[in-house]
């Protein structure tokens, strides 16, 4: 990592230290939005529509503003007309004719049209939350219903959402050479096809979406508190793009935030006519989701229906894949959403294998339904989902085992830096090593012992891989913007070491359950040698560090930790300075160890404690030195970090009711270095659980009708710690070769790899008959039933 | 919520008075349908009568011949009662199984089968078990109480104080949970009074109802083998996102074949 020697301390790097957070989120002692009060605030409620597809003809506010307690009625037209502008889109996708993609217009709340269920067009503030619903049930509106679109199969072929984009595409996207994989398949001696749906999920952090936006009339300042991943950019968003108030007038403090899982990435509706009001009424007003809104109004994932080929010649080896997809992005494109199908999706086809053409086609389009936008994994699931599915069903049809048919044809170690046909060049990886190892725990071989075991108890018993890759750490910002990001991907850190000794870390990186106050301390406590309990980690808000990108793509150690690490190196380069003027010896002759400014040869040295004290006091200083011992870093990636790694299911289907079980779960990953095993397990634990709910339950139901029929967790099954097995969870370890940490990101493996092998194992255990993901009772006992 | 009228009585008599006098009042009892329901503006009552303060609604009581179940008993309370336990074992099982923890702590028998939910579980008992209702008026034959999707044969201002379930030589519940919800999307019941087998149906249909058909097989032959030759129409069922009403006639089948099986091995 820095010049130092990394040591092992009881709290540092490596050690299995419980989190430092987790005592006052389960004591209730957390502070999150909706503990945040204001004495003098009010409350909004959003009027939502109740149509998928309409044309707003009035809205009629007298009857609301009349209620007791009511204080303002401002409707999305309103909003419009006082120079508000569109939330926009972060990243311009161009389609393979070189066009930039299509977007539609998109208000914070809808002024003229309504396009989907739960689209807010006009918000209600009032003295008292009673009051504000009372007030939102008096507004009158007048809509005359049009006709929505809803399905994403069809969508392209239905009526036109949106004047000027036609076929409602946003864009028809490609990558890969599709001559040279139109060749490979005439010369393939095996060609599988497979057609897979990947569901529609619906986030459900924990904690809903919540805003509390106030204003300063004397300074003019806008502060806002609110459940973001990335206050920095929800503030660049909303002042560059919508037009708030300028940077340094508007504060973005993200506290305590319940969970994301990508859902709170994005800039939303709520908070920006929530902030904006508040200017208008010179008063705080806050707004808490009810669960139901967030059925409707948080940003959906996945949604796509693709149709993939494999070409396979006569050794059993992959020439050509080629993969056409259509991905729902919802009524609007949210503020990634467009990157989601694309850039995080095809580039990711190559997996763990050498196959050597490769060409996806990807139509985006636009439905009546909520946005679609990142959602734990975000594009890299379904990349996976493809992929490993398509593999195992070409196992099955050449009658090789899938495990050796991936070995075949995996890249191996001595190929590192390897550049795939789609545009990404990973750096280390060994992908046998984790296939070895995942073999191993699930006790491959006596899989058929247990599946004759099953068999007694009128059970059937499958197996199911997948050998995932995922691109962590977004992003090199040149490479980055160059692919249409709108914005740098890099990360700033900045280390104080206080006069006492003691450290403040500023990060902006975001954690919402991700663990950083714990694992970024025990970075810096082992890169400077200072106890693990003297570091504070501060996060999550624009008032108090510089900058910062957020947390997302698994990108928080890798890119956040970083910059920690390269302000850490400038804290050891201006202390060996300070300890050199000390000692009375030159800086050359200073190593810093554990801690310590030593000077070689000798047994003087002095502390980095006692060399903060010297620079905040400093009495005896060297002349050209600044005082204090502070420094910032950012830090942007060299590359993408390529975590990798296998996951093996192990399923039981009931043959009388259809209700599948997973039994057995093993996942090994190699994530590089690890810095806390204890996080890096949870956050496996929660990924798989999250891919077990897509591959097995989770399903976000609209009607042709474009009305949500899963908008409760009484429809909408989230998995729950019964449905779930104790997991089986190792590592195997190859160093990111281009951060200093030779870290690559945890966060969204589990969910990656998970849905494709628990799906391989339900198709295997129903005799290789395919069913679409989520494998729920009935659609399994059709399937038995041969239907 | 809408605003309301509270009241919280602490005899029958009382309830009933303040429902008569009441413009649209609704008696509360666990809430655990109600309060939601109110919650997301859906019912609006003028007055709300808790019947908490009431007794003489509470409490258990266990014969060899028949267990009495106040009303107002929480769904824990049965479900860890002893006197239950040993005397009526597939009750207490049962209510175990309603929803979760905090549900069982406040929901309560009476509120459950007065609402006469179509996947609610204690209908089944009520009906496999032949209980009788009882209210502060009359006795109510289980077979007679439920009449539609939550609709049951009290009157207005009729409240259910008691439920007597006579007790069956053995009995076993069987039930197939909404993977979400954890609802019923079929609970079967079989209980054997002395050679004479009642099925009791949740989940499936409208409201709950005795599977006759699969009544009479059992009570010529005792074993889960004997339910398959049964035919179980699906006309009328409940077909929803989960399940077909297709589906759930099968699962009637193989729920009533398990718990079959449970009886025979209790």
């Amino acid at each position: 990592m820095s010049e130092t020697d990394q040591t092992t301390q009881a709290q540092g790097i490596g050690a299995p230290v419980r989190r430092r957070e987790d005592l006052r989120f389960i004591t209730g002692q957390g502070q999150y939005t909706d503990d945040m009060n204001r004495a003098d605030q009010l409350y909004a409620v959003f009027c939502r529509s109740p149509y998928a597809r309409a044309e707003i003809l009035s809205i009629d506010t007298a009857e609301a503003m009349a209620v007791e307690g009511a204080v303002g009625v401002f409707t999305g037209q309103q909003m419009v007309d006082d120079g508000v502008g569109d939330l926009p889109c972060g990243w311009l996708v161009k389609g393979k004719d070189g066009s930039d993609m299509k977007s539609s217009p998109h208000p914070p709340m809808a002024a003229r049209y309504v396009n989907y269920v739960g689209e807010p067009y006009a918000v209600v503030v009032g003295t008292s939350l009673a009051a504000a619903k009372r007030a939102a049930e008096s507004v009158v509106a007048d809509f005359k219903e049009l006709n929505a679109v809803v399905d994403v199969a069809t969508a392209a072929h239905s009526e036109q959402i949106y004047d000027g984009i036609e076929n409602n595409l946003a864009y028809e996207w490609a990558l890969g050479d599709e001559d040279a994989t139109r060749m490979a398949f005439a010369k393939a001696a095996h060609v599988t096809t497979i057609e897979l749906v990947n569901n529609r999920l619906i986030p459900n952090a924990m904690e809903p979406r919540a805003c509390l936006g106030c204003f300063d009339a004397a300074s003019g300042e806008y502060t806002l508190y609110t459940t973001s991943q990335n206050p920095h950019l929800e503030r660049l968003v909303l002042s560059a793009f919508v037009q708030i108030a300028p940077e340094h007038k508007l504060r973005v403090v993200a506290p305590d935030v319940g969970g994301g899982f990508g859902s709170k990435i994005f800039v939303y509706a709520e908070e920006t006519a929530v902030i904006w009001a508040a200017g208008k009424l010179a008063q705080p007003i806050k707004w808490v989701a009810e669960r139901g809104e967030s059925f409707l109004a948080d940003a959906h994932g996945r949604d796509h229906v693709t149709r993939a080929e494999l070409a396979v010649d006569d050794t059993g080896r992959f020439t050509g894949l080629k993969v056409v997809t259509t991905a729902n992005l919802g009524a609007y494109l949210s503020t990634f959403g467009s990157a989601v199908p694309t850039y995080l999706y095809g580039t990711l086809l190559a997996g763990q294998y050498k196959t050597p053409n490769i060409y996806v086609e990807v139509q985006g389009v636009y439905t009546n339904t909520c946005p679609v936008d990142a959602y734990r994994g975000a594009g890299r699931p379904e990349a996976t989902y493809v992929l490993e599915r398509i593999i195992e069903q070409a196992a099955r049809e050449l009658g090789k085992d899938p495990a050796d048919l991936r070995r075949m044809n995996m890249i191996q170690p001595e190929d590192f830096p390897y550049a795939t046909p789609v545009a990404l060049t990973y750096d280390v990886g060994n992908y046998e090593a984790s296939l070895d190892k995942a073999l191993e725990l699930i006790d491959y071989n006596s899989f058929e012992s247990r599946q004759a075991a099953a068999a007694e108890n009128n059970k059937r018993r499958g197996i199911g891989f997948a050998c995932y890759i995922e691109a962590c750490g977004l992003a090199p910002s040149k490479l980055a913007t160059e692919l249409g990001a709108g914005v740098g991907l890099y990360e700033s850190g900045e280390i104080r070491i206080n006069p006492t000794g003691s450290v403040s870390v500023f990060t902006g990186s975001h954690s919402h359950g991700q663990g950083h106050e714990t694992t970024f301390a025990q970075v810096v406590a082992s890169q400077l040698g200072i106890p693990y309990e003297d570091i504070e980690v501060i996060h999550g808000d624009t008032g108090r560090m510089d900058f910062g990108l957020g947390t997302y793509g698994s990108r928080s150690l890798a890119v956040g930790g970083s910059a920690l690490v390269a302000a850490g190196n400038k804290i050891i380069s201006k202390g060996k300075k300070i300890a050199a003027h000390m000692m009375q010896a030159d800086e050359a002759q200073i190593d810093f160890k554990d801690g310590n400014f030593i000077l070689q040869d000798s047994n003087q040295s002095v502390s980095i404690q006692e060399v903060a004290f010297a620079a905040y006091v400093p009495a005896d200083y060297p002349e050209e030195l600044e005082p204090g011992l502070s420094e910032k870093a950012f830090y942007d990636p060299k590359n993408f970090t390529f975590p990798a790694g296998t996951h093996i299911a192990e399923v039981e289907v009931d043959i009388d009711t259809g209700v599948t079980t997973l039994v057995k779960f093993v996942a090994v990953d190699d994530f590089g270095h690890i810095i806390n095993p204890l996080v890096v397990d949870g956050q496996v634990h929660g990924g798989v659980a999250q891919g077990a709910g897509q591959a097995m339950m989770e399903h976000g139901i609209y009607d042709e009708y474009g009305q949500l029929q899963t908008g409760s967790l009484m429809d909408y099954c989230m998995p729950r710690a019964d449905d779930l097995p104790d997991f089986d969870v190792d590592t195997t370890v190859t160093p990111c070769t281009h951060n200093p940490l030779g870290v690559k990101g945890c966060g969204e493996a589990g969910a990656i790899g998970s849905p494709a092998a628990i799906m391989n194992a339900v198709t295997h255990a129903l005799g290789n008959k395919d069913i679409s993901m989520p494998a729920t009772p009935e659609k399994v006992w059709r399937a038995i039933r041969g239907e | 919520m809408y605003p309301y009228n509270y009241h919280r009585p602490t005899q029958v008599a009382e309830a009933v008075a303040l429902f008569k006098a009441s413009d649209d009042p609704m008696y509360l009892s666990g809430g655990m349908t109600l309060i939601p329901t109110m919650k997301q503006r859906l019912a609006a009552p003028t007055d709300l009568i808790d019947l908490s303060g009431i007794e003489e609604m509470s409490g258990l009581n266990a014969t060899a011949e028949v267990v009495q179940v106040g009303a107002f008993t929480q769904h824990n309370v049965v479900a860890r009662s002893a006197q239950v336990q040993a005397t009526l074992p597939v009750l207490a099982q049962l209510a175990g199984l309603i929803g979760d923890n905090q549900v069982r702590n406040r929901g309560t028998i009476g509120g459950s089968v007065a609402n006469s939910d179509p996947a609610a579980d204690y209908p089944c008992a009520i009906v496999g078990l032949g209980a009788t209702v009882v209210t502060q008026q009359r006795s109510i034959s289980g077979d007679e109480f439920f009449k539609d999707l939550f609709e049951t044969a009290l009157e207005p201002g009729e409240i259910i104080t008691r439920i007597d379930f006579p007790v069956p030589t053995r009995a076993a519940y069987r039930k197939f949970p909404n993977p979400a919800s954890r609802y019923a999307v079929v609970g079967v019941m079989v209980a054997d009074f002395s050679g004479s087998i009642r099925v009791g149906v949740t989940g499936a249909g409208p409201c709950a109802f005795r599977a006759s058909g699969i009544e009479e097989v059992l009570n010529r032959e005792l074993s889960a083998d004997a339910v398959d030759g049964v035919e179980v129409p699906d006309a009328g069922f409940n077909s929803d996102l989960h399940a077909s009403g297709e589906y759930r006639a099968h699962l009637v089948k193989i729920m009533a074949k398990r718990a079959v099986a449970d009886l025979l091995h209790s």
